[in-house]
Parts: structure tokens; C-alpha cells; sequence
């Protein structure tokens, strides 16, 4: 009986795997009003998550050609995520700060 | 001025579940701005040099022709505007006017901003439309309702001069009179225009004596309870940030240059502190005529929408305080030296011609002809004077 238990909830946990594979993450943190690093890498498909650890709202934002997004207002605290789902070379910037600057190459 | 966050170490920790692994992704510690007088005092100590571009270096003699081509009103269509006629140095480089004077007269639909510490700038303008000091330069002078000058006319204008070409020659060897290179001479001069020490710059060195008691509070309450610091941050009291300040106009500033970003609709550049106590009336539109005037507005005078910057709040201000506040920002207005403007170089006086120029009279304000001609409407010129349909 355990082990169809075990079984069973092995499948389940493979099902729920295979319908939101896992992809990497790439964390890019906001002090002080500045990026905590300038240039990135990452694969097509991987996201990149913006953790807000400054005391003032942020908003993430590009205004690549091509490859326009804009996450909204970034509470302190708060992060905001963004799936890069095209390949290319895109300058991402925080709308309310423009020294904030962070280039990311997708390939 | 924003909101006076309080945020005291609040630990931030987010658990994700992937695949039935349990994984922290982040852990971020929020510290609140707590400091002390001592400690907020260093976060505002003057640069010890001028930060020029790659691509636009500086040297002496770039600077002085741009210095002698932003004091030359030929570089306007009609020859008489300068760069100078609104960035005025006696009105610490603005014009003392609510609303801008452009070519024939033309009202304009900001105040003129500074062009003081610009060095240290990002984006500039009102609205954040042009990236760099170069591109900035050549915006006004070549926009009909402000110089008017047609950007072809200019460089046969100036050859007709030969200082000019000696100059030019000198400084841009081989490549000589050229629009870009007008821009980067003007660029050059500009970053070279930086506020002198002033009464506060003196405290923070030491001088305990150069500013008030009352201005002394100020410092404390600008760091603080009315949190200016939240975007007039820095030696140059500004963070070059762009928020919605909440002014009742219907203006919406940088919302034209960064459409769909909801914070940016009526949001402004936030301009230097620096002499700002001899460039009044204040704000984009010039409505507000002293610096009390502008503390009472943060104090509780904006109006609320969903592009109001979260950095805007009741701030529950004593009159004291907003004395204080008003007496802090005085001490940063250095006494500089009285400007010496440039002799102009003259025009060659060994062969007859003409001159030609733009007319002085230019289409009447409200006229259908003091509209951008469709198809030049473009984020350069929209925001000055509306665009013909």
C-alpha cells in the first residue's frame, strides 16, 4: 500500500514537472537606486526576477525596438518578474530612475 | 519630497516549491534611511571633477568657443536669441519667467530649466527627451518656436565668419564647422557650467557657522519627515529621476516620450536645488512663485491620480518646519563670481555680401500657422506647441 502511495504521488510530481518545466532564474537586485549588476546572459525563455530592496518604488521598463515591456510600479520590498522570450540584446532600465541601466543579452 | 519611509529591517523571504523541492530564491534585507546628521551630511559632498563623455572629451579650447557660442544670438534663425537669452547666468542660468520666450515671441509651454551641473545629468529636459547634452543643444536651436534656425543655414552662417572657422579649425581639426561639431563645443561648454561652494557645502566641511539654526532643522527635515532626499538626492540635489509631482495642469511631460508606463504620465525631471533661490517661479509650469510656495504644494497642495508618485503624501508640515525647509535650501546658492561674457567673433570684413536670415516676425500665437506642420510633429517639438491634424 505504501509504496503505491509513493508511487502515486511520484507520478503526480513528474506530471506537475513536465506541465511547468523548471527554467533558470536570474536574480537582479535594486539598492540604493541601482542595479546590482549592469550586463546580464541568459537563454531564451529564462526570467529574470527584480527584487526591490531599496526604500523607494521602482518600475522596470524597456523600450527596446522590438521588445518594448513595462512591469509596473515596483513597491519596496516587492519584486517583479520577467520571462525573456526572444533572443536578442535589449536595455532595460528603471522608468522613474534613468541611471538605473542593465542590459540583457538573451541568446 | 516622498514618502518618509520607516521600513526597519523587514526581512524579505520567498519559498518556492519546484518539483516537490523546497528552494529559497531570495532573501532580501530592507534597512530603513536612518541616519544620522553626520551620516546624511557626507551623502551630499561636491565631486572632485567634471565628468565628460568618450565620445565629446574636453578641452580648453572647445569650451571657450562653445562658451562664445552660446552667448552669439547668430545662431538663432532670426540672430537674435541666444543660448543665453533664457539660460541667463544672472538667474542662475534660467530666465526669471514662468513660461519661456522662444522666436517671435512665442510663449512656450515650460519654464526654462537650468542648464547648471547638467554634467551630471541623465536624459534631459522637462520631459527626458533628449539623452545627451549634445542632442540637447541642437533641440532649442533648431525648434521653430524656440531659435527657429535652420540647421543648414547655421554652418554657411558661421563660415561666413572667419574667426569662427579658426576656431572651429582648432578645435576640431580636419572636420572644422560642422552640426556636430556646434553641438559638441556647446556640450562642452555646458558641462563646464557647475555651482560654486555654497553657505551649505561649508557646513558639511566643518564651518559650523555657515548656515542657521533654522537651516540646520531643515537639513534634518529634508533627510527625514519631508523626505526631499527621496529624489533631490545627492550632491547636485537631484537623482535625475521623473516622477508626477501632482500640478494641477494638464501637461502630461515625460507620459509623451515613455507612453504606457502609467507613472510617467505627468511625470517632470527633477530638477537641481543648486541657486535654486535665484531661479524662481518654480515647477515645470512656472505656477509657483517662491520656495515656500513649493513646500506648501509638497506639504499638501498636489492633486492625486494614478500616476502620482508614491513618493507624494500628506506631509503635516509646521509653519516652522516649512521655514526650515525653505532656509535650508537658501544655503545652497554659492556666490559666484560675475559671468564675463565673450566677444563675439565679427563678420569678414573684406568682401560685400548679404546676410541672410530667418524673418523676426514670425506666425501670431493661437494662429493654425503656430502649429508643427504635420509629419514634423515629433517628440523634439510636440510638447511646445500643438501639432497641425
Amino acid at each position: 500500500m505504501k509504496t503505491k502511495i509513493l508511487a502515486c504521488a511520484m507520478a503526480t510530481l513528474f506530471v506537475v514537472a513536465g506541465a511547468a518545466p523548471v527554467t533558470a532564474e536570474v536574480v537582479i537586485n535594486q539598492k540604493a537606486k541601482k542595479f546590482d549588476k549592469k550586463k546580464i546572459e541568459i537563454k531564451k525563455g529564462e526570467t529574470v526576477k527584480f527584487v526591490n530592496s531599496d526604500s523607494i518604488s521602482h518600475n522596470i521598463h524597456s523600450r527596446s525596438a522590438g521588445y518594448k515591456f513595462d512591469l509596473g510600479v515596483s513597491k519596496p520590498g516587492t519584486t517583479a518578474s520577467k520571462v525573456f522570450d526572444k533572443a536578442g540584446k535589449f536595455k532595460v532600465r528603471c522608468a522613474i530612475h534613468p541611471k538605473m541601466k542593465l542590459t540583457v543579452k538573451v541568446n | 519630497m516622498g514618502t518618509h519611509k520607516k521600513i526597519s529591517k523587514i526581512a524579505m523571504s520567498m519559498v518556492v516549491v519546484i518539483s516537490g523541492f523546497a528552494t529559497v530564491v531570495s532573501t532580501a534585507a530592507i534597512s530603513a534611511e536612518k541616519k544620522s546628521r553626520a551620516e546624511w551630511k557626507k551623502e551630499y559632498v561636491r565631486p572632485s571633477e567634471i565628468p565628460f563623455p568618450k565620445e565629446n572629451p574636453y578641452t580648453a579650447a572647445k569650451a571657450d568657443l562653445g562658451r562664445t557660442l552660446f552667448f552669439d544670438p547668430r545662431l538663432s534663425g532670426a540672430n537674435y536669441i541666444s543660448c543665453g537669452t533664457c539660460h541667463n547666468p544672472s538667474f542662475a542660468r534660467g530666465d526669471g519667467l514662468a513660461k519661456g520666450i522662444g522666436h517671435a515671441m512665442t510663449k512656450l509651454g515650460r519654464r526654462t530649466p537650468t542648464i547648471l551641473n547638467l554634467a551630471f545629468g541623465e536624459d534631459l529636459m522637462w520631459d527626458g527627451r533628449f539623452e545627451t547634452l549634445e542632442q540637447q543643444a541642437l533641440g532649442p536651436m533648431s525648434a521653430p518656436v524656440e531659435m527657429n534656425q535652420n540647421m543648414k543655414a547655421i554652418v554657411a552662417e558661421l563660415q561666413q565668419i572667419p574667426e569662427y572657422q579658426t576656431l572651429f579649425n582648432v578645435s576640431f581639426p580636419g572636420k572644422g564647422i560642422t552640426v556636430e561639431n556646434i553641438a559638441k563645443a556647446i556640450a562642452t561648454f555646458e558641462r563646464t557650467v557647475v555651482s560654486g561652494v555654497a553657505p551649505f557645502d561649508r557646513w558639511g566641511a566643518g564651518d559650523d557657522h555657515a548656515i542657521s539654526t533654522s537651516a540646520k532643522r531643515g537639513f534634518d527635515l529634508f533627510n527625514n519627515k519631508a523626505n526631499c532626499v527621496a529624489c533631490h538626492s545627492g550632491w547636485n540635489f537631484t537623482d535625475s529621476s521623473f516622477h508626477d509631482i501632482g500640478m494641477p495642469d494638464k501637461d502630461i511631460g515625460r507620459g509623451k516620450v515613455v507612453p504606457g508606463v502609467v507613472v510617467m504620465q505627468h511625470a517632470f525631471k527633477v530638477p537641481t536645488l543648486r541657486n535654486a533661490v535665484e531661479r524662481a517661479p518654480y515647477m515645470h509650469d512656472g505656477s509657483l512663485k517662491n520656495l515656500y510656495s513649493v513646500v506648501e504644494h509638497y506639504d499638501n497642495g498636489f492633486v492625486t491620480r494614478p500616476s502620482k508618485s508614491e513618493e507624494i503624501y500628506k506631509l503635516k508640515l509646521t509653519s516652522v518646519e516649512k521655514t526650515d525647509l525653505v532656509e535650508f535650501m537658501k544655503t545652497l546658492s554659492s556666490k559666484d563670481a560675475p559671468i564675463a561674457f565673450p566677444r563675439l567673433p565679427a563678420y569678414d570684413q573684406t568682401v560685400a555680401g548679404s546676410l541672410n536670415v530667418s524673418p523676426a516676425a514670425g506666425p501670431s500665437a493661437g494662429s493654425t500657422a503656430n502649429r508643427v506642420p504635420k509629419g514634423a510633429c515629433n517628440s523634439f517639438l510636440m510638447h511646445y506647441i500643438p501639432c497641425s491634424k
